[in-house]
Formats: structure tokens, C-alpha cells, sequence
């Protein structure tokens, strides 16, 4: 009988701590530490090699004794304070523009037609990196930008770009608005995501059954379920907005620049001393983001507190009619600029002379295509070659991670969550330059793989992001069901999980990977400049190179993404064409 | 700068060993053979599309001709590179660097000199630096005031020269005195690049040549905050005068030379300053500008200097980066530099020391519609001492950079 | 090819934080018997599958024994102990057709035209012949419960779990796929432990009934 292999003989009692070791391997005890390690590794070594010269040692340069001199010399520094007061009001107001549009659209649009509108339209602007949106939208806001030509010289009367700061603004309006833009869809997604996890329809009817209007009654059951799923990715957004550097570099002002951008510079120049005041700027700039973290936590209590009144108070309407027309007016805005910044890219690339107020090129080109193709398609080689193995081995590091918790029956705890996704939350700025100094004294910087380690440190949040819902919410008698059929823990997971987890897993794949393309600081830091990406060359020309070169790396920078998103959605479609109960996601 | 040049002196002792061992007199078969092979990682500004194009010519001919491959490193600022070295040096890592090649002139040159973070003496070493004028342009050996002592190669000229668009300007200034009425004159149409890009920079230096009581003291070294004071006076007397006739009044500033072209181009204003003067001709020819654009110099002449190549103490393809540096000052590479048509960049070399031959490849190069002979380029101006341009920028950016 | 195999459930008791869910059950199945577990939701009847298949969450406690043909095998996993079960739901696997869901459950030495050969049979004894390269969310309720319990069938199991699986059915289906299952299920001579509510399906079996009794009044819902 072939079932009579399949029993074991009892084990000898010597085999325990053997036995032990392939039940620990078998349950993939190894995958959360692994894991934690990766990134716990760069953040915490990086922090501490960004702190200790921040506070006056620095070896290198001869510097052992600690001072707050980096600190003194940092507050001295020229533009210092308009350098943070552009981060927080362009942090702050991109963060809380976003924010608030979402939440009002979904509240206010969650039953209108335009709902759904807008919500298909999003989404692909989730995929575009930051830097080819802040690119499109430069070429929008310029003086000479669209913007302008559509309104002259019939109503402005400019037959020439007035001189207007635009874009590049001291106050750093304009890049609080490419946040807001960029950062809308993210929230809008993250509150669909929470919304589809709380019985919001029926909470909803509920209250409009005792006589809510629909906005009050969103704003009044609603928003408190879902508001704890939305802590984290719009603290996420928060410490991004504070601490940009790509988007900075490109809409930011250029004297003062933003914090962030002032430490990058001070990181790279030659005057060596200067070394210490950028650690102790990039240190500033992570106390930045921490404050404002714990501000907005101060302020949810706040607001919690004060709340409770108001929401048992019986109120019915507020503003039922206003509040609508310019939460929607709001969203449909941040919209439509991310297209049209989109589709002046693409106007770019093949324009050739396209003077002011003309609205379409006056000459057309393949140039620039055909000029760039080498040297852009090497780079994308490169970003492809980057994003792709980042994704790959941090959708891997997420499902042994989800597999682990399934087999030895454990949930990661809130405390390892918020580990998780300190990545992003910590700015950027704040540790790379002692990651680098790291990578370095092992001979690792300007690898290849240090770069891919350096990305899937921003990937593996939003794996886990993606991944762990749907995975948690996988029927578990499928996988009893497969073992009662005598398939392995191992047959289980290959056979039947991962295919039924193809489109997550696909999308959590596309995420990461546009993650990765999008990734600036962590390229230039870990590469030793070395692993040339769209995103890297992108930002490299937006300094002031030929408009439809830059047009053809942003171009190509946006495409990948859209591409690799397209397809992960294409894929499970094409697959499962045949198979009724997969094409509407999860049959759980 | 004082606390750092004892480091520096530190750094220096140690690097002394390092590049006597590997020494730059090894005959030149044996550093083509050791070349063959190798990558050489070439720090190079990535700002200008055109001069990217030509560097990507260079790494398919070396690869061709001597087997070594080329990287292009694209920097936004020539100072990332010499962070890098100097991070790496930091972290003890003194051989298989990842910079082979920079790049460099200027501040940047007499930082990593002064660090000892630059390899040879190998430039005049290399065969085709016979060719280099060194006579008729002192500048090929003499960077910013600081003697080269070999440890950089020279690549090409330089000379400030200004852009404008003769179907839109009619009347453009002759002197930096002249630049303050004509900005009165034109309000918001003339604008400079914001220090430490160079193009900015050096706009600061012309100015303080012309305006400077003795500017004679500039090929020195600064002595104290009150000479540094005391000579810079006018400079900050003339900017402050000048800023608010300035595009978005003075208070901001274009990034960099590209991007006050591409404001040139836009209409945004009306003149855009450059370092080659073949420049506009090549812009013209890649549709950045109109056809119209033309270039103007000053009455009194213009700054001009000589950029360079360096290889790094600690570069891990140094026989490559020697072989890429030689080829660079080969007659063919730097006629085809010259060439406005790929990027306008004048020679190093001197006519006398070339053969027929060799002198054709540059006869034969098209001038370029906005291209100005060398006799009405007019004279050139001697850069100052590095110490007063990091002086300078530091300055500009108390004044103004708030 | 029917071997005669045994399950004996020996003093089986669970408990949740400390708490019996029901009296020590003692229970001894023979080959091709029909034992039937009736009691209320939450009495512990699915909790009691789970152990004998080796999937009891952590945070219960089990004391007695399984034995399988004589033999103990509460050490084993989930996957060595030949343990056949049949759920509410069908749960044949979405993503792959009728056949490859048959497939699934051969054991793995079975190989090449062997196990499209034994699927066939398969098909053809429950009356699916020709459906096996279908979606199995073309079937009909009927057939999907048919290709289940082949599906378990060929996995060669030494004993036979039914979870409430004809709860879902309406009644007429209900009765025909009852007979059809038992039928097979005699037909294997295996041992066969029936978990349900209804007191037809007890009827039907026609083998020993036994009852679990909620130890305390019954406060909270077990999984």
C-alpha cells in the first residue's frame, strides 16, 4: 500500500535537538528575524553613524571628542531657519491638504457617481514615482509652463513668462501642492482598503435609518472604525512630506531649500568639516518628523476627547451641500494635475522648439527618443534589474513571514508591526549617510546587491501592506483541507495558497516595485552613486538639462511602474480566465 | 578651512606611502596592458545632455581601441565625488575605491590636493600631455592659482562668455558696471546661478575682478576676515544694487547654467551666461535655443580657466583611468570636443605641437552661427585663489541666502 | 483493494482555557461503520474533527488518544495521518479544474497516466464523466459535493471525517448525496465518524449516535 510509506516509524529520543531544528526550519521560525534584521540593521547602524558626528565625532576627520559644535556651527548655517520653515509649511500643508480632501470626498462622494470616477483615476497616479510627477508638474506650473500659455496672452496679456514665482517659491507652496497630489491617491486607496474591512455600508445605513445625513453620518460611525487603519499610512505621509528630498530638489525653492534638501547638500560637500553639521541637520530633521508624528497623536487624543460629545449629540446635517461640492472640486483638482503633468511629459519628449504662449510644439521630434534611448534604456535596465529583486525578496520575506505566523500559530504583535514600518517613518535623510558609512567600511557601497538591500528596506512595508490582509483572510480549511490530503506544509503553500494569492501577490509585487523605481536617496547613498536609475538621472536633469530630455527619462520613469502594475493585473486575469471563483479576487 | 588642513596633513602622510608604492613612471605599454580590462567609474558633472553624449563617444572608443570600459558616474555636483573619496577614506578603504576618475578644477582640485586624496603625479606623464600648450594657456597647469604638481590632467578651456537672443535683445552690456544699468533697464530679465553652482560662482568672481580696488591680491591666498572684508566690499556694494532689478527680484535664484538657459529659452529672461564659448552654437544645433541666439564677452575681458581629470588615491582601475585621461587630450578626442555640433569645448592643445594632419581635424570644424572668433572673445581674466571663492560662497550665502 | 481499518477515539476530551467542552468520549469505529456526533453549536463536535485531523488551534487543550488501525497517532502532522475529511463547504481548491482537484488528493507515488487513469475512474464513479476539465465553479451544487468526496477518496484515507457536509444542501439534493457519500463510504470500508444536527443524517447513517454534552451551561462559541 502506497499509504504505508506515508507512516512514520516513532523517532528515537537521541534525534530530539535535530528534531527540534527541522520542526523550527519547517515552521520557518528563521523568516521574522530575518526579516527584522534587514532593515533593523541599516536604520539602527545608520542612526548611530549619523548621530555620533552629529554630536562631534566623526573619526575621519579627526574628530573624537564630543561638542555640540556640529549643532552650534548647524544654527549659524545661512538659511538654517527658512530651510525648516519651507519643510514644516510644505510637509504640512501637503500632508494636510491630501488628508483632508480624501476624507472629505469619501465622506462627502462615497454614494455619487463621481466616486467611482475618480477612484479608477487615482489609481494609476499611485504607480507614478514622485519625481516624474514633480517633473510634469514643474512643466505646469513654470511661468512659461502650460498653465500659463492657457491663459495667455488673451486673458493675462503676457506675450512673454511673467516673472512670477510659480514654481520653486521661497514659501515651498508648490511643492506642498505636487505632496498633495502624490500623496492623495495613497490615502484614498488606504482608506478604501480600510473601509472594505469595516462594514462601513452597514454602519452607514444604520445611521441614515435614525435619520443622518450621509456626510454626518460618515463623519460620525464611520470615520472613527476605520481611523485606526489610517494612522499609520498617514503618519507615513507625514514624515515623507517633511523630508523629501527628489520632489524638494525639483519644485522646492533653491535659496534657502528645504531642510532636507540644505543636509543632502551639506552631506556632499567638499569642505569636509561640513560633514558634522549635515549629520547634525539630518538629526534636526528626524527630530522634525518625530515631533510632528507626536503632535498629530496629541491631537487625535484631542480630538478623541473632545469628540465624544459631539458624536452621541444627536446632530443630523452639516453642511450636507457645500461640503461635497469642494471636498469633490478638491480631489477632481489634485486629479487632473497629475494628468495633465503626465501628459506635458509626454508632450515633451517629442517636442522640439515650443516657445511661449504656444500651446502645442511648434515643431515635433523623435530626437530626443532616439538620442536617449542608449543611455535611458541602460538606466532602465538598471531600475528594472533593482526593482524587480527588491520586490521579489520582499514579497518573499512577507509571505514567510505570513506563512510562519500560519503554521506556528503566532500574530506579530503591535509592537513588531510598528517595527515594520519604521522604514517609513524615520526620514531618509536622518540615517543614510551612516548606512552608507557602513556599506562602506565593509567595501559593500556601490554594490549592486547594497543597493537592492537599501530598497527593500522601503519595500517590505508595503509588502507586508499588502500582503497580510488578504493572506489572514485566506480560507483556513483550504489548507486544512490540503493537508487532510496528505499535501506537506511545503505542497500546501505552493500548490494551493500562493496560486490562490496570485493577484495580492502580484500586486504587493507591482507596489514594491514601484517603490523601488521611485527610491532616490537610497540609490545614491548605497550605490556610491554608481547604479545610475531613471529616478537618479531623472532628478539629475531636472537641475536645468534640455526640457525633452528630462521629458524622455520621466516619461520611461512613470512607465515602468504603470507597466509592471498593468501586467500584475493582466497576469491572474489571463491565468484564471477559465476559473469563475478567482476573477473577482478572493473566494474567502 | 585651518582645522582642516591638519587633518588634511594627516591624510597626506598616509597617502604618500599608498602612491609611492603604486608608482605613475611605469612605462606606458605596461599601464596599456594593465588597462586592458579594467572599468573605469568616471565622476563627471551630468548636467548637459551634450556633454554626456560626448562622454558616452569616449567610453565606446576606449572600449574599442584599449579594452577598458567606461562608466559614467553622473554627479549634479563635482563635490559629491570628492565626499565620496573622502568617506571612503574615512572608512579605511584605500585601495578598489569607487571613484577612478573626476572630473574637477578649482575648490574641489585644491581640497582633495590639500587632503591628499588625489593619486601621482601621473598627468605629464601621460603621452599626449606633449601636445598641451602649456605656454601660450598657463592655466593647463596652474588651476585656480593652485600648481597641478601633475596630479591632474588638463581636458579643456573655458571662458565666461553671456547669451542672449539678438531677435529679442537688441542692446546687451559691455562691462559688469554696464550689467547694472542695463538690469535697471530691464527689470527681471537677467539673473545668475546661485552659488556653489560654478557657472554661478565664477559670474561672482568677474564681478569682483572688475570691481575690486587691486585685484592683483586675488591670485593670493585670503590672509584674514578683514583683508577678505575689505576687498570684497564692492562686490557686496554692487550685488546689492543689482538684486532687486533681478528675475523674481533677487531673492531667488536659478539652480544652475542649464537652468538659466532654459530661462533664456523660455522668454523668462533675456541673457543666460556660459562657460564655452561654442556653447550657444551647439545649443542651437540641439533646438535649446533659436536660431537667433548670439553670444557677447566683456569690454575688459572675461574669466576663463582650464578644467582637468583627477584619479583618486584609492581608485581600483588606475592604469584604466590613466589611459582614458591620455585619450582625452588625443588630437581627435579633443577636436571632436571642439566641435560645436557635440559640444563647443575649446582645446587644450597647442596647434604648434601638432602635425598637419592633426591641425586639419580642427581646421575643419564648423564655427557655429553664434560663435565668436578667439580675437573677439577678448582677453582672459586669471581666476583668483580658491580660498576667496569658498570665502565668497559662504558669504553670498549669509547675505542672501536666507 | 479495501483494507479493513479501525479508529478508536480513547477518552477523548477538550478544553478550552481549562474547561471540558464535553464528558471524556470514548468511541470505537469499525471499518465501513458510520458512528454519528450529535449536539448542539458549540458543543466542541468541529473541535473534536480538528483534533483527530491534527489541526486543534493552539488554544485548546486535548487529553485522550487517537488510534488509527491500533495505532496512536497523535504525534503525527496533519498530513502523515491518512485522515479524510469533508467540510460543509465543498472547498474544492478555485484555481484548478475538476480533474486537477482529484488530482490533488492522489498520493504522490501514484505517477503519470496512472493518476489521470485512477481521476477518470474517479469521475466516471461519480457520475462526472467528462467533466474534469471543468471550472469547478460550473458545477452544481450536487456535482461539486460528489468531486470533493472523490477528491478525498483518492488520497487513500484510513478513515472518513464528515464536518455537517450535507447541512448546505437543500433537501432534495441532500438525501441523494447523503447515500451517494455513505455508500462510498462502505464501499471503502472505512472507518466513518459523522459530526451533525440533524437528526436524519443520524438516521440515515445507521450506525451508533452518540452525544455530546456541553460540560457547563453553554456561554461562548467555539471555533
Amino acid at each position: 500500500m502506497a499509504g504505508a510509506l506515508r507512516q512514520l516509524t516513532p523517532r528515537s529520543p537521541q534525534s530530539a535537538p535535530l528534531d527540534a531544528f527541522r520542526r523550527s526550519l519547517q515552521r520557518l521560525d528563521w523568516a521574522p528575524g530575518i526579516t527584522l534584521l534587514l532593515f533593523l540593521v541599516p536604520i539602527s547602524v545608520g542612526l548611530l553613524g549619523t548621530w555620533l558626528p552629529a554630536f562631534g565625532y566623526l573619526p575621519a576627520v579627526g574628530r573624537e571628542a564630543l561638542s555640540l559644535e556640529p549643532w552650534r556651527q548647524l544654527f549659524a548655517y545661512p538659511g538654517v531657519s527658512s530651510a525648516i520653515r519651507v519643510s514644516l509649511l510644505s510637509g504640512l500643508l501637503g500632508t494636510g491638504v491630501a488628508a483632508v480632501s480624501v476624507v472629505l470626498f469619501v465622506a462627502t462622494c462615497h454614494h455619487r457617481p463621481i466616486f467611482r470616477v475618480i477612484k479608477t483615476l487615482l489609481s494609476p497616479l499611485l504607480a507614478i514615482p514622485h519625481a516624474a510627477l514633480a517633473i510634469g508638474l514643474a512643466f505646469l506650473l513654470a511661468p512659461s509652463g502650460l498653465g500659463m500659455r492657457l491663459l495667455s496672452p488673451w486673458a493675462t496679456g503676457f506675450e512673454r513668462p511673467p516673472d512670477l514665482a510659480l514654481m520653486q517659491d521661497p514659501w515651498g507652496l508648490a511643492l506642498a501642492l505636487g505632496l498633495a497630489i502624490k500623496e492623495a491617491p495613497f490615502l484614498l486607496l488606504m482608506t478604501l482598503g480600510a473601509l472594505s474591512q469595516s462594514q462601513a455600508e452597514a454602519r452607514l445605513n444604520a445611521a441614515r435609518s435614525l435619520g443622518y445625513g450621509p456626510f454626518i453620518a460618515w463623519l460620525k460611525v464611520v470615520l472613527p472604525a476605520i481611523y485606526p487603519k489610517l494612522r499609520l499610512p498617514l503618519y507615513a505621509v507625514l514624515a515623507y512630506s517633511l523630508s523629501v528630498v527628489d520632489m524638494a530638489i525639483i519644485l522646492g525653492p533653491t535659496v534657502p531649500p528645504s531642510l532636507a534638501v540644505l543636509v543632502f547638500r551639506l552631506f556632499s560637500d567638499p569642505d569636509l568639516s561640513l560633514r558634522l553639521v549635515a549629520a547634525a541637520g539630518a538629526t534636526l530633521q528626524l527630530g522634525i518628523v518625530l515631533g510632528a508624528l507626536l503632535t498629530l497623536y496629541a491631537l487625535e487624543r484631542l480630538i478623541a476627547l473632545t469628540a465624544r460629545s459631539w458624536l452621541s449629540g444627536g446632530q443630523r446635517s452639516a453642511v450636507e451641500r457645500s461640503a461635497p461640492a469642494v471636498a469633490g472640486a478638491a480631489v477632481s483638482l489634485t486629479t487632473l494635475l497629475g494628468y495633465a503633468s503626465i501628459l506635458l511629459l509626454i508632450l515633451w519628449s517629442f517636442a522640439w522648439r515650443w516657445s511661449f504662449p504656444n500651446l502645442l510644439p511648434e515643431t515635433w521630434s523623435l530626437r530626443s527618443w532616439s538620442n536617449h534611448l542608449p543611455d535611458a534604456g541602460a538606466a532602465a535596465l538598471t531600475t528594472l534589474t533593482i526593482g524587480a529583486a527588491s520586490a521579489t525578496s520582499a514579497v518573499a520575506l512577507a509571505l514567510a513571514c505570513l506563512e510562519h505566523e500560519a503554521r506556528a500559530n503566532v500574530r506579530m504583535t503591535t509592537a513588531a508591526l510598528w517595527l515594520l514600518y519604521l522604514p517609513l517613518l524615520v526620514p531618509q535623510i536622518a540615517f543614510l549617510f551612516g548606512f552608507q558609512v557602513f556599506l562602506s567600511y565593509f567595501a559593500l557601497d556601490g554594490m549592486l546587491l547594497s543597493v537592492i538591500w537599501a530598497h527593500l528596506l522601503f519595500c517590505l512595508p508595503y509588502a507586508f501592506l499588502a500582503l497580510s490582509e488578504p493572506f489572514r483572510r485566506l480560507d483556513p480549511r483550504f489548507a486544512r483541507i490540503g493537508a487532510c490530503l496528505g499535501a506537506s506544509p511545503t505542497r500546501v503553500f505552493w500548490r494551493v495558497k500562493l496560486p490562490l494569492l496570485l493577484r495580492p501577490m502580484l500586486i504587493a509585487l507591482a507596489v514594491c516595485f514601484a517603490v523601488s523605481v521611485a527610491q532616490y536617496l537610497p540609490t545614491l547613498f548605497a550605490g556610491a552613486g554608481r547604479s545610475m536609475t531613471l529616478t537618479t538621472e531623472a532628478v539629475a536633469l531636472s537641475a536645468g538639462a534640455n526640457r525633452r530630455t528630462l521629458a524622455v527619462f520621466a516619461v520611461l520613469q512613470a512607465a515602468l511602474p504603470v507597466v509592471v502594475f498593468t501586467a500584475s493585473l493582466a497576469i491572474p486575469a489571463l491565468l484564471y480566465r477559465n476559473r469563475r471563483a478567482m476573477r473577482s479576487g478572493m473566494s474567502a | 578651512m585651518q582645522r582642516l588642513s591638519v587633518v588634511g596633513l594627516a591624510m597626506a602622510t598616509l597617502v604618500a606611502f599608498g602612491s609611492s608604492a603604486g608608482s605613475a613612471d611605469q612605462p606606458w605599454d605596461e599601464t596599456l596592458a594593465a588597462a586592458k580590462g579594467q572599468t573605469v567609474y568616471w565622476n563627471a558633472w551630468g548636467g548637459d545632455e551634450r556633454i554626456n553624449a560626448y562622454i558616452d563617444w569616449v567610453a565606446e572608443e576606449l572600449e574599442d581601441r584599449y579594452g577598458v570600459r567606461v562608466v559614467h558616474v553622473k554627479l549634479s555636483d563635482t563635490a559629491e565625488a570628492v565626499s565620496r573619496v573622502l568617506a571612503e577614506k574615512a572608512s579605511g578603504r584605500d585601495s578598489d575605491g569607487s571613484v577612478d576618475l573626476i572630473w574637477i578644477n578649482g575648490e574641489n582640485f585644491a581640497t582633495m590636493k590639500e587632503n591628499g586624496l588625489l593619486y601621482g603625479p601621473f598627468a605629464e606623464a601621460l603621452p599626449n600631455f606633449a601636445l598641451v600648450d602649456v605656454d601660450g594657456k598657463p592655466t593647463t597647469k596652474i588651476d585656480f592659482t593652485v600648481p597641478t604638481d601633475g596630479l591632474e590632467s588638463p581636458w579643456g578651456m573655458a571662458k565666461i562668455n553671456f547669451i542672449y537672443d539678438s531677435a529679442r535683445t537688441e542692446r546687451t552690456p559691455g562691462s559688469i558696471a554696464g550689467f547694472l544699468d542695463w538690469a535697471a533697464a530691464n527689470e527681471g530679465r537677467f539673473s545668475y546661478p546661485a552659488p556653489p553652482d560654478f557657472i554661478g560662482s565664477t559670474f561672482l568672481k568677474q564681478v569682483l575682478i572688475e570691481v575690486a580696488e587691486d585685484a592683483d591680491i586675488l591670485q593670493s591666498p585670503v590672509t584674514d576676515d578683514a583683508q577678505f572684508d575689505a576687498v570684497t566690499a564692492p562686490l557686496w556694494n554692487y550685488l546689492d544694487r543689482l538684486h532687486p532689478s533681478l528675475w523674481r527680484d533677487g531673492e531667488s535664484f536659478p539652480a544652475s547654467g542649464p537652468a538659466l538657459r532654459q530661462l533664456l529659452d523660455d522668454g523668462e529672461v533675456d541673457i543666460a551666461i556660459s562657460f564655452h564659448p561654442s556653447e550657444a552654437s551647439s545649443l542651437i544645433a540641439s533646438g535649446q535655443l533659436p536660431d537667433s541666439a548670439r553670444i557677447f564677452v566683456l569690454d575688459n575681458g572675461t574669466i576663463g580657466n582650464t578644467h582637468f581629470v583627477a584619479i583618486p588615491f584609492n581608485a581600483s582601475a588606475k592604469a584604466g583611468a590613466q589611459v582614458l585621461a591620455n585619450f582625452l587630450l588625443s588630437p581627435e578626442a579633443q577636436a571632436r570636443k571642439q566641435n560645436p555640433e557635440h559640444w563647443g569645448d575649446d582645446t587644450v592643445l597647442a596647434m604648434g605641437k601638432l602635425s598637419a594632419e592633426q591641425r586639419s581635424l580642427f581646421e575643419a570644424l564648423p564655427k557655429g552661427a553664434a560663435t565668436l572668433s578667439p580675437d573677439e572673445l577678448g582677453p582672459t581674466l586669471l581666476e583668483p585663489h580658491p580660498s576667496w571663492m569658498t570665502r565668497i560662497e559662504t558669504a553670498w550665502l549669509e547675505r542672501y541666502g536666507n | 483493494m479495501t483494507q479493513r481499518h479501525s479508529l478508536r477515539l480513547a477518552d477523548v476530551c477538550l478544553s478550552l482555557s481549562q474547561r471540558p467542552l464535553f464528558a471524556p468520549l470514548d468511541v470505537s469505529i469499525a471499518a465501513g461503520e458510520i458512528v454519528t456526533v450529535m449536539g448542539e453549536s458549540g458543543s466542541g463536535k468541529s473541535s473534536l474533527l480538528n483534533f483527530i485531523c491534527g489541526t486543534l488551534p493552539k488554544d485548546m487543550a486535548a487529553a485522550g488518544k487517537v488510534l488509527l488501525d491500533e495505532q496512536d497517532i497523535s504525534h503525527l502532522t496533519p498530513e502523515q495521518r491518512q485522515v479524510g475529511i469533508l467540510f460543509q463547504d465543498d472547498l474544492l481548491f478555485p484555481h484548478l479544474s475538476v480533474a486537477e482537484n482529484l488530482a490533488f488528493g492522489l498520493p504522490r507515488s501514484i505517477r503519470g497516466q496512472q493518476r489521470w487513469e485512477q481521476v477518470s475512474a474517479a469521475l466516471n464513479r461519480a457520475g462526472l464523466t467528462g467533466l474534469g476539465r471543468r471550472d469547478p465553479a460550473t458545477l452544481s451544487g450536487g456535482q461539486r459535493a460528489r468531486a470533493a468526496l472523490m477528491r478525498t477518496l483518492l488520497s487513500q484515507p484510513r478513515c472518513l471525517l464528515l464536518d455537517e457536509p450535507f447541512s448546505k444542501l437543500d433537501t432534495a439534493l441532500r438525501e441523494r448525496i447523503r447515500r451517494f457519500v455513505f455508500e462510498h463510504a462502505r464501499q471503502a470500508a472505512l472507518p466513518t465518524l459523522l459530526v451533525s444536527h440533524d437528526p436524519e443524517d443520524a438516521a440515515a447513517a445507521g450506525g451508533q449516535v452518540v452525544h455530546l454534552h456541553p460540560t457547563l451551561p453553554q456561554d461562548s462559541e467555539t471555533i
